[in-house]
């Protein structure tokens, strides 16, 4: 009886899917640690406090509000997946599409001047946004092919372009609303362009709760089947693996390098879209850094396992705490608690490799012994006989 | 013009101190996608010095201090890409992202924490002031105000120069970046090369972050980070085609197209093209992007960059 039990547990451990998964939560509880140490360096007093609101983010309200918070942490995980979508999409490739923040800036530009300055309804702005964002991955992936430009370079210089250039295209006349850095709501500049709610914003009890979030579930199963049951999707991968052996086997490697940056590029500008056609937030033309989505959205992605599904629960989770950095206890804490928590938990991400190899040693070693041990007894019961 | 000469030399002082940090990373097989964020912990701690330290030491002393103050957090933030990817072989691309994302939240926590904690609530800015400290970096020469962060530059880029290619020290360094198990197997420690080449790029880049935040003003805001600086200095780097030498001069290129965004108000003919002020923002990035697509094509980048070394792959 024992013994059955022990092989399951033996192999749900060997189980790669299972690994990536118990890393993950490490890698989320090492983070929180590090986050509520910080809390305490800082103030031991109301660091319990704070570091629980991170947690229970929507949580923390009472229960008639409790749907409304979920609400707006949904529509902001949609961009959060998409962004990640983009990342890990790039990543099957080989390539670390660090532009991902771009894509997502440019995207936000295109959606917005189509939805503010052209009143063009939701769907063209929504292909407007996408086609902006696949526009500059596709940049960074003729550079690559054509130039040899590391994408990482591209991409980030890419990221400081496309914000400049949004920000002085949103700050016109028209589109930025008078009184403030902000570009006018939605609502009064256009209210066709707004995406439909499908009633989802009465289930809520959230109104820009809408069409985006089924959308977005979508679009992550797409990547996934596309990448997993499809010639194209087992051509990128083969090229992420080993890209010579992709060339031999006559894949063409420069098409699917651009044609895979074009696709990650589109998923970040469609995260835009989804985001700014729900009306939740305008965008402010006088940020001056690159906003975190695409970068949170590498969290979220190397989180999620580099899985289309995994990164669902992945970009929930940051968002969720990103979210519930608003609660901190602000008479000593910034909300940025949880920036830090999220890139604590993608630094730690960056062990995951290792993590993974160390229970494979672990579970190789007890194999070995075991067989020894096996062995050992074998020989015992030879002399007996 | 005398404005944007000084701008220019500033510029080009960061960016060539930032530079060779990342080129002496690389150089030992280590990419440094980090220095960004290593730029703005060094910031950090120099800009701590210039604040606690009372102006009555002395402009010696304050310079020192606020030198030593910013390579000693420099180097501590990249003991971060170390540890993950030279000792746990992590991959450099997501680590030093993630030191970027680290150092710009950890910053601003912190600032603000004291921040708020010295005003009892009243300010909960991440910004630090440090006006009269500032006043010791500066001798006015004319109208040209020299800043004695451009000899410091200066003597790093002679220093990393004569390291790099004429020191026992330099040279194995750069075996380890080119083909460390061919500096393994004559008794090289590559692990220890390549901590010192991180180290090292910790130490330039930190000293690149106090040069840059007190390049042009007196107060920063952290959570603002140091606006791609970083990046543009591995674009120097790579422009550079690692080497010390030609970093220099990349450095100044691009540190001229930067110092241009913060004169083209006070030079008439650039005034009076009338252009928004946000297309000289660009314009290092763009100009980068253009360089980088000529210049890509026979690189001349460490070969064994980027790869955890494994003993184990002979």
């Amino acid at each position: 009886m024992k013994k059955s039990k022990d092989s399951v547990f033996r192999r749900l451990i060997g189980n790669d899917g299972v690994q990536t998964l118990l890393a993950s939560l490490l890698c989320i509880l090492g983070g929180l640690v590090i986050g509520y140490i910080v809390l305490l360096i800082i103030e031991p007093s109301a660091a319990w406090g704070s570091i629980t609101a991170v947690i229970k983010n929507f949580l923390r309200y009472p229960a008639s509000l409790q749907g409304k918070y979920l609400g707006q942490t949904v529509v902001r995980t949609v961009p959060l997946l998409m962004c990640a979508l983009s990342v890990l999409f790039a990543y099957k490739v080989g390539m670390f599409n660090i532009g991902a923040a771009g894509q997502y800036v440019i995207g936000a530009c295109a959606t917005l001047y189509c939805a503010i300055a052209l009143k063009l309804p939701w769907y063209v702005c929504l292909l407007a946004g996408t086609a902006a964002g696949a526009l500059l991955g596709a940049i960074s992936g003729v550079l690559k092919t054509l130039c040899n430009v590391n994408v990482v370079i591209s991409g980030i210089m890419l990221n400081w372009i496309s914000l400049y250039f949004t920000n002085n295209l949103l700050a016109r006349d028209g589109i930025k609303r008078p009184t403030g850095p902000e570009t006018i709501q939605l609502i009064n500049a256009n209210p066709k362009a707004l995406m439909p709610t499908l009633g989802l914003d009465k289930l809520f009890g959230e109104k820009s709760a809408g069409i985006a979030i089924p959308l977005a579930l979508v679009v992550a199963v797409l990547v996934w089947v596309v990448l997993n049951k499809t010639k194209f999707g087992y051509e990128l991968r083969a090229t992420g693996n080993n890209p010579n052996a992709a060339k031999y086997a006559g894949m063409r490697e420069n098409r699917n390098i651009v044609l895979t940056m074009a696709i990650a590029g589109a998923l970040a500008g469609l995260g835009a879209a989804l985001f700014f056609l729900t009306g939740l937030v305008d965008w402010e033309t006088s940020i001056s850094s690159v906003p975190d989505m695409g970068f949170n959205g590498i969290a979220v992605a190397f989180l999620g396992g580099l899985s289309p599904l995994g990164s669902i629960l992945s970009a929930f989770f940051i968002q969720h705490i990103t979210s519930g950095g608003g609660g901190v206890d602000l008479r000593y804490y910034s909300s940025q608690i949880s920036s830090l928590i999220s890139s604590l938990i993608i630094f730690l991400c960056a062990f995951v490799g290792f993590f993974k190899l160390a229970i494979q040693n672990r579970i190789r070693k007890s194999d070995e012994k075991r067989a020894a041990a096996q062995a050992a007894d074998d020989e015992k019961g030879g002399e007996s006989k | 013009m005398i404005l944007l000469l000084q701008y220019t030399l500033i510029f080009a002082s960061v960016l060539m101190l930032v530079a060779l940090g990342g080129c002496f990373a690389e150089h030992s097989g280590v990419i440094n996608i980090g220095l960004e964020g290593i730029m703005l912990i060094g910031a950090l701690g120099g800009a701590l010095a210039m604040k606690y330290i009372p102006t009555s030491v002395g402009a010696p002393v304050m310079i020192l201090c606020v030198i030593l103050a910013s390579a000693l957090f420099g180097m501590l933030a990249s003991l971060f890409l170390a540890v993950a990817a030279i000792t746990f072989k992590a991959d450099q691309t997501i680590t030093g992202t993630a030191i970027n994302m680290l150092a710009t939240a950890g910053a601003t926590v912190a600032v603000k924490a004291m921040n708020t904690a010295a005003s009892g609530g009243a300010d909960v800015s991440s910004e630090i002031t440090y006006t009269a400290a500032r006043e010791f970096f500066t001798v006015r020469i004319g109208s040209f105000q020299f800043n004695w962060f451009m000899l410091v530059a200066l003597v790093c880029l002679i220093v990393s120069f004569i390291t790099l290619y004429k020191t026992r020290f330099g040279l194995r360094l750069m075996a380890c970046g080119e083909h460390p198990q061919a500096a393994d197997s004559v008794g090289i420690n590559v692990a220890k090369m390549r901590y010192a080449g991180v180290l090292i790029s910790g130490l330039l880049g930190g000293l690149g972050g106090i040069v840059y935040i007190t390049a042009g003003t007196n107060a920063w805001k952290f959570e603002n980070g140091v606006a791609g600086f970083g990046f543009l200095a591995l674009a120097v780097m790579i422009f550079g085609a690692w080497h010390p030498g030609k970093i220099a001069l990349a450095a100044l290129l691009f540190g001229f197209f930067r110092a241009l965004g913060n004169v083209y108000t006070g030079i008439p003919f650039m005034a009076a093209l009338n252009l928004n002020s946000t297309v000289y923002n660009m314009l290092p990035y763009i100009i980068s992007l253009v360089v980088l697509a000529f210049t890509s094509k026979k690189s001349r980048a460490p070969k064994a960059e980027g790869i955890p070394y494994d003993k184990s792959q002979r």
